[in-house]
């Protein structure tokens, strides 16, 4: 049996000695914070302007995560590139001779990846939520507010579960041309296209990452008949998340490296 | 010690390993012998629990490869040289092989100096060279300092120098006590390495013998002769009883009786030579014959194909000594010479 430290700390080191993981988590983090302080900047001078319903479903908290649409992409390409990686330039088969136990070598892995997109992704989290706030102003929302630290700690988790995901994903695929060609236009456009077309939003709301985010809010608008509360759409999402990883699983288990 | 026993792959309809039982011991290098797509590499990659077997084991030192703790310790293996991460450096592809199987940090420096990558420790992998590759995958193989070493095609990509050290260090393995399996297509490579010889064909056990015995049994002596009156020298070698065959570019192959009483003959009937000489068959010619039959890519199956053409696989190389035994523009077997570049790109 192969050592679970010692497959730990292998991973680690395959993670911080490539530049495209570093490169993209690092984009993550800039695009996720620089969106969501310019759209808070946008909205605090048009506020007034804005109409009185909107006014008063205005939700402080959420709106300083309004980057994490773009910011979950270089996540994705993250969790992607972590697992593809190894079969796009066949490192795979001497990674799979040295750990064949090929369940701890996945484990591991993932749980690398995972909690350093767990770190980076509740940083960003926290950043963004406070710069945006301070750039909002009057209208700020404050962390000792009901539901703000959920909502700020339900960022980090977000993204945390969407790079989760999306390793569960590549680990089926294993290509990663394939997996972000399916990943990418999934998340910035189907899913929102099925979110908010009325005739296809019931089934839209239970898609990963619409059910997840629901977890960054803090106020319900009004009228919302949305079926389940911030920690349900987050639950749900893990569901999605364990459903992509026990494919994965399967996968790996199965194929011949 | 490696041991299979039945060890079979489909895909398929398609039987890429059949059957295959056999031991590689230690204390010698054992060549791996078969045409392109004869599964080599396929058994190479189920030896090390990559692929899934469709039936039979394969046992290292009497344990199955899932059953090694820190497998990296008990063998070492090169399949892909160019198997690594572009954008990964030299040292640190070795470090994060070494940290899962906890050899030291120390190892990854040593195999480093060992291979002669001393200088490019630093540098990305995405600038190496395929020789340059193939030496940081016998610097992983050799990590861990493992008793069984397993090569797939180590020589491919290497300078006539390399190609010599890469010998040199699995003889070296060998007298140390390991056991060394090398695959190869090259039986001139083979001669000059191995000790022991298992030539698979279509994914069956062809041969599993010493290379002495192999040299022996399938090494063929003729004298070749080259005349301008050739109709009236085969007539007069078959009056006398001899094997004589025309070899297609002008010259006639004898069986089986010495040049010297060939000369005398001639000379008795006044026949001008303008060539005779003792050959020696190649070692690839038996090679080619052995698995004529098993080729899988034939060239071009009814069409005639010229006697030079692409020349043997040996030839291919230009940086590579001719083995002992090869023949450079003798005519070949149209068999996988031809068919080695197809599958190369294929």
């Amino acid at each position: 049996m192969a050592a679970v430290g010692q497959v730990i700390r292998s991973e680690w080191t395959k993670i911080r000695s490539v530049r495209s993981t570093v490169w993209t988590l690092g984009i993550a983090v800039v695009v996720t914070i620089g969106v969501g302080v310019l759209i808070c900047s946008l909205t605090s001078s048009d506020f007034n302007s804005m109409p009185a319903r909107a006014r008063l479903a205005f939700d402080a908290t959420n709106i300083s995560f309004a980057g994490m649409g773009l910011g979950q992409l270089a996540m994705i390409v993250f969790g992607v590139l972590v697992v593809t990686n190894e079969y796009s330039t066949g490192m795979i088969r001497a990674s799979l001779a040295a750990v064949p136990q090929r369940g701890t070598f996945l484990f591991c892995k993932l749980l690398v990846a995972t909690a350093l997109v767990f770190v980076v992704g509740l940083a960003t989290s926290f950043v963004t939520f406070f710069a945006g706030q301070t750039v909002l102003g009057d209208l700020r929302a404050y962390i000792g507010d009901p539901g703000v630290l959920r909502a700020v700690i339900g960022g980090g988790l977000y993204m945390t579960l969407i790079a989760l995901f999306s390793m569960g994903v590549a680990t089926m695929l294993r290509s990663p041309m394939l997996s972000l060609g399916i990943l990418m236009p999934f998340f910035f456009l189907i899913s929102n296209i099925l979110g908010n077309v009325p005739a296809t939003q019931k089934i839209g709301r239970f898609l990963p990452d619409q059910a997840g985010s629901k977890i960054m809010q803090v106020v319900t608008p009004a009228n919302s008949d949305v079926p389940y509360g911030p920690w349900g759409g987050l639950a749900i999402m893990i569901a999605w998340t364990a459903a992509a990883l026990v494919g994965g699983y399967v996968v790996l288990k199965r194929r011949d490296a | 010690m490696i041991e299979l026993e039945g060890l079979t792959k489909h895909y398929g309809d398609k039987v890429a390993v059949d059957h295959l039982t056999f031991t590689v011991r230690p204390g010698i290098v054992t060549g791996f012998l078969g045409p392109n797509g004869a599964g080599k590499s396929t058994t190479m990659r189920m030896m090390l629990d990559l692929d899934n077997p469709t039936s039979g084991t394969v046992r290292i030192d009497g344990k199955h490869y899932r059953q090694l703790q820190d497998p990296l310790t008990y063998i070492g293996a090169l399949l892909e040289a160019k198997a690594v991460h572009g954008g990964r450096s030299a040292a640190n592809h070795l470090l994060c092989l070494a940290q899962s199987n906890g050899i030291p940090r120390r190892r990854v420096g040593e195999v480093l100096d060992t291979v002669g990558l001393t200088t490019v420790t630093k540098k990305r992998t995405k600038g190496f060279s395929l020789g340059m590759s193939q030496r940081l995958g016998i610097a992983a193989a050799l990590l861990g300092d493992p008793q069984v070493l397993l090569f797939d095609e180590p020589v491919n990509g290497l300078d006539p120098e390399g190609i010599h050290w890469i010998r040199t260090l699995m003889q070296n393995l060998a007298a140390q006590g390991r056991t060394v399996f090398v695959s190869s297509h090259l039986m001139s490579e083979m001669a000059v390495t191995a000790e022991h010889l298992i030539v698979i064909g279509q994914g069956r056990l062809m041969a599993d013998t010493s290379m002495k015995e192999f040299i022996r049994q399938n090494s063929r002596s003729y004298v070749r002769m080259r005349s301008p009156e050739q109709e009236k020298l085969l007539d007069l070698l078959h009056a006398e009883g001899m094997q004589a065959v025309a070899a297609g570019n002008g010259s006639l192959e004898v069986d089986g009786v010495p040049a010297e009483r060939l000369g005398e003959l001639a000379a008795r009937h006044q026949l001008v030579l303008h060539e005779l000489s003792p050959q020696q068959a190649s070692l690839e010619e038996a090679f080619m014959q052995l698995t004529a039959e098993s080729v899988e890519y034939h060239a071009h199956d009814g069409e005639p194909v010229p006697a030079q053409a692409g020349g043997p696989p040996a030839m291919q190389h230009p940086g590579q000594p001719q083995a002992a035994g090869a023949r450079p523009g003798e005519p070949q077997p149209t068999g996988w010479g031809a068919d080695w570049q197809k599958k190369k790109r294929s």
